[in-house]
């Protein structure tokens, strides 16, 4: 696309206190512009009720090449996900 | 009908085939957006619009009282009959120019709907009110783009110009009242388009000069809308937009 367009990431709070999600993404000259396009984009049917929109190339994110170091260490410490204790009946 | 119910039957023509006439210009850009974003921008309007019209005209018929619904009213009146004003029947040449009429048209209702939700009439009230909350977002949306477009690169900038020398004359029409509006002056069921006419124009002239534009300076305006004096646009759009109901009345699908 020969344009003036940046492409921006768009997160929506689906209802105040929730945290904000990442949706997807809009065109935009602005950032102005790319909160009017995330609205139309993605709140057309009252998905949210806040909207933060970031130039995509302000996103740092890992490379799939770094999968292994990154992620694998976490592979034998089960300890850290607590799922063998027993609750009993503790209710949430 | 007696004669103030028709003054507000007529009105309410007004308010629908203005919300009719634009929704459905503004329909021909779907699928035909400068890009995707825009494009559903677009169609949000358009429908916004539509709404606002099926709102409008249905109040009408239900005060005519002659078995005429919205669909009735949109698909079986002629051009004479359409009320709307002539600057929501200006072909939406490129993106600058849908824009400008956009925005043209949004100040204005969100000033009327303003005012009509203060109506007398109690549904005119509520209808103006949840209209207002649909044209004042068209108004931030196209307002922004003529800022940027207006003050943009020479290509946009002179597009604006052109759209705004093309179309200037067009928005006096918007402040006509008609003559049968004074029975509903009295009641308070509506109010003076002349009230509203400054607060446009302190509004419009601002914004333009921020977009660098340059307001013509010819004064001739052309009006007649009201009176269902139409440019030859009208004619071509009705013929798009009710070919169908008309070769087929009772048709559903």
């Amino acid at each position: 696309m020969k344009n003036n367009l940046n492409l921006y990431e768009v997160f929506i709070q689906p209802k105040p206190g929730l945290p904000h999600q990442h949706v997807g993404s809009v065109h935009a000259s602005d950032s102005e512009m790319a909160l009017q396009n995330a609205r139309d984009v993605y709140t057309r049917r009252e998905e949210g009720r806040n909207i933060w929109v970031v130039p995509s190339v302000h996103i740092a994110a890992n490379s799939p090449e770094e999968d292994g170091y990154f992620f694998d260490p976490a592979n034998d410490k089960i300890y850290r996900a607590p799922m063998f204790y027993n609750t009993g009946n503790i209710k949430m | 009908m007696e004669v103030k119910q028709k003054a507000l039957f007529d009105y309410l023509l007004w308010l629908g085939d203005n919300g009719l006439i634009l929704g459905q210009r503004i329909a021909e850009w779907c699928g035909h957006g400068p890009y995707l974003e825009e494009d559903i921008a677009l169609t949000n309007i358009s429908l916004d619009l539509i709404g606002q019209a099926r709102a409008f005209l249905s109040y009408a018929g239900e005060l005519e009282g002659k078995g005429r619904d919205e669909d009735k009213l949109a698909f079986f009146r002629n051009d004479r009959e359409f009320k709307n004003n002539l600057l929501v029947e200006e072909p939406n040449g490129d993106f600058g120019k849908t824009i400008l009429r956009q925005y043209f048209f949004s100040v204005f209702a969100e000033l009327l709907f303003e005012k009509l939700s203060a109506s007398n009439d109690e549904k005119l009230a509520a209808l103006a009110a949840k209209s207002l909350k649909e044209v004042k977002y068209h108004k931030v949306h196209s307002q922004k783009w003529l800022l940027r477009l207006g003050d943009g690169t020479p290509e946009s900038h002179s597009r604006m110009q052109a759209a705004l020398n093309e179309m200037w004359h067009l928005t006096g029409d918007l402040f006509e009242n008609a003559e049968s509006d004074n029975l509903l002056f009295s009641e308070r069921i509506a109010f003076d388009l002349a009230e509203t006419k400054p607060h446009w124009s302190k509004e419009v002239i601002s914004d333009l000069l921020e977009a660098s534009l340059q307001i013509p300076t010819n004064a001739f305006m052309l009006k007649g809308g009201r009176n269902g004096f139409h440019s030859e646009h009208l004619s071509h759009i009705l013929t798009e937009m009710q070919a169908l109901p008309r070769a087929i009345p009772e048709g559903k699908w």
